[in-house]
């Protein structure tokens, strides 16, 4: 086999498991906008925020150290405790629907049956208050995670590719966990949406509010859950990003990636977001291995938006969001 | 107040009971507008009740009151014997009252079947986690279920269409639809805002005859908003007229065809 094909299917690799660390952002942004109409901004941050509060109950840090301290003139920080991983991460999903009941209750409540444009502005201000609660609550260090995912090379895939073609593939052991976490996550969430009671009164607020009250949908409840879900998803997220690139506010702005992933799939399909994320994923680790040498690199960077910028022309609905034709 | 022990055998054989809900004095404004002054009626157990009006008369916001998308500024609403306290509509809707709507709000993304299911949510009692990890009873609920959910589409006779996306069906059938989905809760009470707008006339009698049927096989009491007026007097036991947000005759079919204000309200009237 030809040394240029291999090495083309290890980038395709690689690049299948980037995207799939970039769908786990979208679905978040999906499963928020497909239930409520709200594009959230605050996606990102929710990620940044969960993967700090997951690192900072790890380590048994004080939450609000800093402002405890400044007002009772105390010097304390740590309990002196470490919490397993386990615990901390439901520790952490308590917090994030916590979180989700806050979301709710004092912002949203108040803007229903608003313009999506005033939703996204709440949104965006959202972003910016969580960022702040979370420099303040938890300290702006960067921190590294680990809640005991493997990480580094995958040997066994190494030494089979050796064998094969003469040529180790290198796969990285957290890619690896993180496509299995991402197809337990989808499956479940699909299964969750189409088999149970809260799931098809999540469903029904999606298609119509006013339908959804009729049957006797409580629309507080379900949007309470929608961004319970989305927190978690964030939690996931972040969990993953965390563990690959430290946990650091520059995290937040993996929403950015999310973006152009949700152009090409759809804002409201949950196996769009997968989709879109592997296409995008693949798309630009192969421009990168083909074209960029020709051009100097650095095309991961714009690749993504400019793939977007052509579904956008062509099929602005993305690949498996909801055609829209209005009867006239 | 009425008493609420008596009963009445219909010509036809139906029993209608005690008074069910009682609509007092409600009044209600939109800012200086008054869409209805000061009306008071009745629906009594198992009969069919229609509201009838011209465009604008304040039918659909009489409607709107009684399952809780609006709230009255005066005026009290009293179900089963006590008083009701401001509602939101899906708070109504788990007392037991199921309605449609004018202009139809079905799912139109999901499937006939799951839309009709939608409809059963409020008889869904296993928990939150039963529900999450799909075990023991949440399982066992569904199927029950799934089960009245087929009952009701055999009975309304849309078998052919169950598993078909909502948004592609047309307009009379959707109309059926969204009649399962208020059937399926089991409703004591089920509210038809103008069921029969936009049908030829072979739908309108498939659906008169699938309201009639309701009605006797269920006993489901029906409140009905319709503009045919020949539909509504053979369909309902007893009608209440409104006018400008008034209302301006209630009783028997026959008794409302024969009030003056209703043919003046109808047919119009000289003013001097």
């Amino acid at each position: 086999m030809p040394e240029q094909l291999i090495f083309a299917m290890e980038v395709t690799l690689n690049g299948l498991m980037t995207g799939v660390m970039y769908s786990l952002v979208a679905l978040g942004f999906v499963l928020i906008f497909k239930a409520s109409g709200i594009f959230n901004y605050a996606q990102g941050v929710m990620a940044l925020f969960a993967a700090m509060t997951l690192v900072g109950i790890q380590e048994g840090r004080v939450p609000f150290s800093h402002l405890i301290n400044a007002i009772f003139g105390t010097e304390i920080y740590d309990f002196g405790w470490d919490v397993p991983a386990l615990l901390a991460i439901l520790l952490t999903v308590l917090v994030m629907v916590g979180f989700a009941f806050f979301v709710q209750k004092v912002i949203f409540k108040h803007l229903v049956g608003q313009e999506p444009i005033i939703l996204f502005m709440a949104t965006i201000g959202l972003a910016y208050f969580l960022e702040g609660v979370a420099d303040l609550m938890w300290g702006s260090e960067i921190r590294t995670l680990d809640v005991g995912l493997p990480q580094g090379i995958n040997l066994a895939i190494d030494e089979t590719t050796f064998n094969w073609f003469g040529y180790g593939f290198f796969i990285d052991n957290l890619d690896i966990v993180a496509t299995i976490v991402a197809a337990v996550l989808v499956a479940g969430l699909v299964a969750f949406a189409q088999y149970t009671k809260q799931g098809r009164a999540m469903r029904a607020v999606a298609d119509d509010h006013q339908a959804a009250l009729s049957v006797g949908i409580s629309l507080n409840f379900v949007w309470i859950l929608v961004w319970s879900l989305a927190g978690f998803v964030a939690l996931v997220a972040g969990i993953m990003w965390g563990a690959k690139s430290g946990v650091q506010f520059s995290l937040s702005l993996i929403a950015l990636k999310a973006l152009p992933v949700l152009m090409l799939g759809g804002f409201t399909s949950i196996p769009g977001a997968i989709v879109g994320g592997l296409i995008i994923g693949v798309g630009e680790a192969l421009f990168e291995f083909s074209v960029g040498p020709l051009i100097g690199g650095a095309t991961e960077n714009w690749f993504a938006y400019v793939l977007a910028l052509l579904f956008l022309v062509f099929r602005p609905q993305g690949l498996f969001g909801e055609k829209i034709i209005e009867r006239v | 107040m009425n008493d609420m022990s008596t009963s009445t055998v219909t010509e036809d054989g139906r029993t209608i009971g005690g008074v069910m809900m009682e609509m007092r004095n409600i009044t209600l404004r939109f800012g200086g507008v008054v869409a209805i002054k000061d009306i008071s009626f009745d629906i009594r157990e198992g009969e069919i009740r229609a509201i009838i009006g011209p465009n604008g008369a304040g039918k659909s916001s009489m409607l709107n009151v009684i399952s809780g998308f609006y709230h009255p500024q005066e005026g009290e609403v009293w179900y089963h014997g006590a008083r009701r306290k401001a509602m939101k509509p899906y708070q109504v809707a788990r007392q037991g009252i199921a309605r449609t709507f004018q202009n139809i709000a079905l799912f139109d993304g999901m499937s006939v079947l799951d839309n009709i299911m939608t409809g059963r949510i409020n008889h869904m009692s296993s928990s939150f986690l039963d529900q999450a990890i799909w075990w023991g009873k949440a399982q066992r609920e569904e199927v029950e279920h799934r089960r009245k959910a087929e009952e009701i589409i055999d009975f309304l006779e849309i078998q052919a269409i169950r598993k078909t996306p909502v948004g592609r069906l047309p307009y009379g059938l959707k109309k059926r639809v969204e009649l399962a989905r208020a059937l399926v809760a089991e409703p004591k009470l089920l509210l038809l805002d103008e069921p029969m707008a936009g049908m030829n006339v072979e739908e309108k009698e498939d659906m008169s005859r699938f309201i009639l049927d309701v009605n006797d096989e269920f006993g489901t009491t029906i409140a009905l908003i319709e503009h045919d007026m020949g539909v509504v007097m053979d369909l309902s036991d007893r009608v209440v007229v409104m006018d400008y947000g008034k209302k301006i005759g209630d009783g028997s079919p026959d008794e409302v065809r024969q009030n003056q204000e209703v043919i003046d309200a109808y047919l119009g009237v000289a003013h001097d």
